[in-house]
């Protein structure tokens, strides 16, 4: 049977329900959190602040460095915790998307830290991780050129959805489950980072980079609300 | 209470004060096209690109003629010539300090720059480590940020008590012309020393009054978003002596 209707009853091209908030950690510079349904980043930034240890510093440019970690209790399963291979590749991954919209070329020597952490997993941990720490990096007063969005689309046997599930990602029937991330900038619309996960056409691979851009269109506009209300929490308070 | 330790303050301050009187401002993201039109000149916190001013940070937009800039809601303190700050010592070298000023960047402060004569074998008579002083920045340069103790009211800082700020909200402590630094100022009785880097000295007679102070400090830093903030201080500061008695 042909996946004509998604587990969760959902659209094709609708996302789960998102939530986001920024200033949840108060220690930090700046913080996000940001859900798409059962699946929760939260993100801290720190800095710019003076680099450690001091053979890393660069006095051309600054240094952004990601730290993504799943909790213990993330998952069914408990996870050891600490870093492994799956979230050192995460990590990068983050930092590579992330770095095309900061531009800390203006602080010489200092790195700006973003930790992410996932307190529960429900697939697309890496797009929410993302968004989550774009959200943390503008709260936190870096720099930016635009902000960065992202979101996983899947083909599920032959169809293409937006911001894949867990019981999606496990489909086995027909063609299975290919899970496409992908992070685009929100001015520029380009692409900032995508990676793929199974089998896809080409020409259907174009189609879920249009759709992606679609979703992030309105996953952006969720991260500008609540960057905007700022001024309405602490005005009435 | 000494006056001419307020008015240097105030002097400092008048560029970077709080301009009440606008207009509401519009919160931009960045990436966010502020205003669109060959006219208009990008400021600090915005870019120009083709036709459109787009933020490049999370702020408050400020229109003034032509200029439109990006007033930051967050993030660290950027060190900037000419800026007042508190700092704390962290080591002693041969010809001066090196300091934490709550920035990226330490600073360093030099001997030279001491207002009186200081034995280079003895820094620590002068400041220890650990200290607190109040310095102007000198110079900003790649090397790192330059302290000067040059000017009224500068050195270090005995008693009273430090609060933490967040830096962005400084200019909203002082206020126009300093207004908002001189009633809690007056209100309370206290010397207020205000550093750009967001750390503030409170001296005052008793710990009652300091107390006081410190109270309308964060309650301003709090409440910065509020129209005619003064007024509401004010309200505040009288409400709290009020509970007092």
């Amino acid at each position: 049977m042909a996946y004509t209707k998604r587990i969760d009853g959902r659209k094709f091209n609708e996302t789960r329900e998102i939530k986001a908030k920024i200033g949840v950690v108060p220690n930090a510079d700046g913080s996000a959190m940001f859900s798409f349904g059962d699946t929760v980043a939260i993100a801290a930034v720190y800095g710019p602040r003076q680099l450690h240890p001091q053979h890393l510093q660069n006095p051309e440019k600054g240094l952004l460095r990601c730290n993504y970690s799943m909790l213990s209790f993330s998952v069914n399963e408990r996870i050891r915790p600490g870093p492994n291979k799956r979230s050192t590749e995460i990590s990068k991954i983050t930092e590579w998307s992330l770095a095309p919209a900061i531009l800390i070329d203006e602080f010489p020597n200092t790195v700006v830290d973003v930790h992410i952490a996932i307190p529960q997993a429900d697939a697309s941990t890496r797009c929410a991780g993302i968004n989550a720490a774009s959200l943390a990096l503008a709260h936190a007063g870096v720099p930016m050129k635009e902000l960065v969005t992202s979101v996983s689309i899947g083909k599920i046997d032959k169809q293409l959805v937006a911001d894949v599930s867990k019981a999606e990602e496990d489909y086995e029937e027909g063609e299975g489950a290919t899970d496409i991330a992908m992070s685009f900038l929100s001015r520029s619309e380009k692409l900032a980072h995508i990676q793929l996960d199974g089998k896809i056409s080409p020409k259907e691979l174009n189609e879920a980079i249009k759709l992606g851009l679609e979703t992030c269109k309105k996953i952006r506009k969720i991260q500008e609300d609540v960057l905007k209300s700022i001024k309405d929490e602490k005005g009435e308070k | 209470m000494n006056k001419q330790e307020i008015n240097r303050e105030t002097e400092e301050s008048v560029q970077e004060g709080y301009d009440d009187s606008k207009e509401e401002r519009k919160v931009v993201v960045p990436g966010e096209t502020i205003v669109s039109g060959a006219d208009y000149l990008p400021g600090e916190g915005a870019v120009r690109e083709g036709e459109d001013i787009v933020a490049q940070k999370f702020g408050l937009i400020e229109h003034s003629g032509k200029l439109v800039k990006v007033i930051p809601l967050s993030g660290v303190f950027i060190p900037r010539r000419g800026n007042v700050v508190i700092g704390q010592v962290t080591d002693m070298t041969f010809n001066g300090w090196m300091t934490d000023i709550n920035s990226p960047y330490q600073a360093f402060l030099p001997i030279m720059e001491t207002p009186r004569f200081v034995n280079k074998n003895n820094l620590s008579e002068f400041l220890n480590i650990g200290e607190l002083f109040s310095s102007k920045i000198k110079s900003v340069k790649a090397k790192g940020v330059d302290l000067t103790l040059e000017g009224r009211g500068f050195g270090r800082l005995e008693g009273g008590m430090i609060v933490f700020v967040n830096p962005n909200k400084v200019p909203r402590i002082i206020g126009r012309e300093g207004s908002m630094i001189k009633l809690i100022n007056d209100e309370s009785n206290c010397k207020i020393t205000v550093g750009q880097n967001g750390l503030v000295w409170i001296k005052g007679d008793n710990i009652e009054d300091e107390l006081l102070a410190k109270k309308a400090i964060l309650f301003t830093a709090e409440k910065s978003f509020i129209h005619g903030l003064t007024d509401k201080v004010k309200e505040f500061i009288e409400k709290e002596k009020g509970d007092k008695e």
